[in-house]
């Protein structure tokens, strides 16, 4: 944990004198297709219990804000129009003057410094119009340096609760950030929260790095530099930033690595002659197996959640275009059928869809379809967008955005899979390739 | 990755617009012994950069293709003359793709065009032992613009000579 401050977030700990009230009641968003009238909620800044805890307060209920009202799904009552003042955890909520403000939900907390630069973060989430609790109070500890995160928990709690799915802010993405003109492109791996905060670098820019992926449990992530002069793949252990290569190396080209859903497999392209096929390789042993065989590319595989299938593109047809194989290799069934070009698939947490890049008509989409090909929908329209990757709930997809011309530069962006919601992630400096790890 | 670098230091001495010519298929292109390269630099025929400048290191292909057209292929024929006759020299030819295609897709692109170019100058009699190729996809642009004259300059394979064991 050299380049990562450490954070220890204690385990959950329910507060055992509140009230529970563990149904959910009538507040809910039911997350569909369709347009979604953003749920107003209003979030008090916190209440600081001891003086050391009044700088926090605020940051606490800013960045739940920004979290919850950056999903689309919510929209803050601003703090300016609010009746009532929360001034104790522990007072009784004024709902008359939340419902006046229509604030729908409620989220009041309380931040305490402990000795050692510990924070004490605890919670409540209200349903205003039915003028009951949502769900359990919750109190949780972490470092100072660690706030970000217990802002982030408190969120995806609040989130959770209403939609009643997975939340995903205290989640942490793995990218390329890149600087410097296009003809002399600096890339570094680097790490940052999912909302573009505390970014760390991981590798140096003296090799190109490209497209790093997680391990499913985010201890390691699997990239391609040329650092030998040739594209192969490392694993990165996240702990403690050092990197092996995966496979010595023999002059070919291997790159476009991805885990197994248990993270014990390596899937990716090697290059031999004029051939591009798909590969497995088992972290521990080194044991390899081909899993394609044939003239085209074959490459950007993903498996699918249960590990027993692989997504992948290859131009066996012609064109880029999808395919689902079996883990094992063999048979592999075509699956995009519409116009264009299509690569770069992943498979959804969820295993209900696979999202992709998609080439059609001189621009670059990002899009979604069912693991059978049908239900294609495009999220995305631009110049060039490309690699897409999910949250850890299935609801939003990050990609990369290059803009075009002489002075073109990539960053990254979300979309919900309704296609609303488009955003760019606020990173420092450009950014490409993003891998968007587990809910921590 | 020593060659590679003297390699690329050596394009990096140059003038940029030696190292991004597009003049190569000129009058001055082929083989030649007039020891004079296209910029009017001085340079001995058995050097790096006569190779560079004069028998020209790169070819191009269309949209998605790694066929090699017949002016890659006169290039090419020059190329593997210099390196038949400047024995000791090494060669990794580097296979680039224009920006209008996923990272991955455009890696495997690059790969068959530099292994194209490669497997001619092999069948030109250079030892397969001199050679190796390496793909950069889109990570490598010469030219910024995001237009076909840049695409067309981008979609390349360059071969970059080092000096082998003998020398």
């Amino acid at each position: 944990m050299k380049v990562f401050a450490s954070l220890l977030i204690g385990l959950w700990a329910a507060i055992a004198a509140l009230p529970v009230l563990a149904q959910n009641g009538p507040l809910r968003i039911e997350i569909t297709e369709g347009v979604v009238e953003p749920l107003p909620y209003a979030v008090p800044d916190f209440v600081a219990e001891n003086a050391g805890a009044a700088q926090f307060a605020e940051e606490l209920s800013r960045i739940i804000a920004e979290d919850l009202t950056g999903t689309g799904l919510f929209r803050e009552v601003p703090k300016a129009a609010h009746i009532s003042r929360v001034t104790s955890f522990s007072s009784p909520i004024q709902f008359a003057d939340w419902k006046a403000i229509n604030a729908q939900a409620l989220i009041t907390g309380a931040v305490r410094t402990e000795s050692g630069g510990r924070l004490v973060v605890k919670f409540r989430v209200y349903d205003v119009f039915a003028g009951t609790e949502l769900g359990k109070g919750l109190q949780f500890a972490g470092n100072v340096d660690g706030i970000r995160r217990m802002a982030h928990k408190v969120a995806d709690a609040v989130y959770s609760r209403i939609t009643g799915e997975g939340g995903y802010f205290d989640s942490r993405v793995v990218y390329v950030s890149e600087s410097g003109p296009k003809n002399d492109r600096k890339k570094r791996l680097a790490i940052m929260d999912y909302d573009g905060a505390n970014v760390k670098f991981l590798t140096g820019s003296e090799a190109i790095v490209l497209a790093p992926r997680f391990s499913p449990n985010g201890d390691r992530v699997l990239y391609t530099s040329y650092e030998s002069g040739f594209p192969q793949i490392f694993v990165l252990d996240v702990g403690s930033v050092r990197s092996r290569v995966l496979r010595a190396g023999d002059g070919s080209m291997s790159f476009a690595p991805r885990f197994s859903p248990n993270g014990q497999t390596v899937i990716f392209s090697l290059t031999r002659g004029s051939n591009t096929d798909i590969y497995a390789m088992e972290v521990a042993s080194g044991q390899m197996r081909r899993l394609t065989d044939g003239p085209g590319i074959d490459t950007a595989p993903s498996f699918s959640p249960r590990g027993d299938q692989i997504v992948f593109e290859s131009d066996r047809s012609g064109s880029q275009q999808l395919y689902i194989m079996p883990a094992t290799g063999g048979e592999a069934r075509r699956i995009s059928f519409g116009k264009g070009r299509y690569g770069t698939p992943v498979w959804s947490p969820r295993g209900d869809l696979i999202a992709f890049t998609k080439q059609a008509g001189g621009r670059f989409h990002i899009g979604v379809m069912r693991t059978d090909g049908s239900e294609e929908r495009l999220l995305t329209a631009s110049f060039l967008d490309e690699g897409p990757t999910w949250a850890p709930n299935g609801r939003v997809i990050m990609f990369t955005r290059e803009t075009q011309g002489a002075t073109g530069s990539a960053s990254l962006y979300t979309v919900d899979i309704s296609g609303r919601n488009l955003k760019r992630v606020r990173t420092p400096g450009g950014g490409s390739d993003p891998s968007w790890g587990p809910l921590q | 990755m020593k060659q590679m670098t003297r390699a690329v230091l050596l394009c990096a001495a140059l003038t940029a617009a030696a190292c991004t010519n597009g003049n190569r298929f000129g009058s001055d292109s082929g083989f030649n012994d007039s020891g004079v390269g296209v910029d009017g630099i001085n340079a001995d025929p058995s050097s790096p950069v006569y190779f560079q400048q004069t028998v020209g290191d790169r070819v191009f292909f269309t949209v998605d293709q790694h066929v090699l057209t017949d002016e890659a292929k006169f290039v090419l024929s020059s190329q593997a003359n210099w390196l038949l006759t400047n024995a000791d020299y090494l060669a990794v030819v580097e296979g680039h793709a224009d920006e209008q295609g996923t990272r991955e897709y455009n890696l495997a692109l690059g790969a068959r065009r530099a292994n194209a170019v490669m497997e001619y100058l092999i069948a030109q009699g250079v030892p397969r032992e001199r050679l190796k190729f390496v793909s950069y996809g889109k990570e490598r642009p010469v030219e910024v613009c995001s237009e076909e004259a840049c695409y067309s300059k981008n979609r390349r394979a360059v071969t970059i000579i080092s000096a082998g064991l003998g020398l």
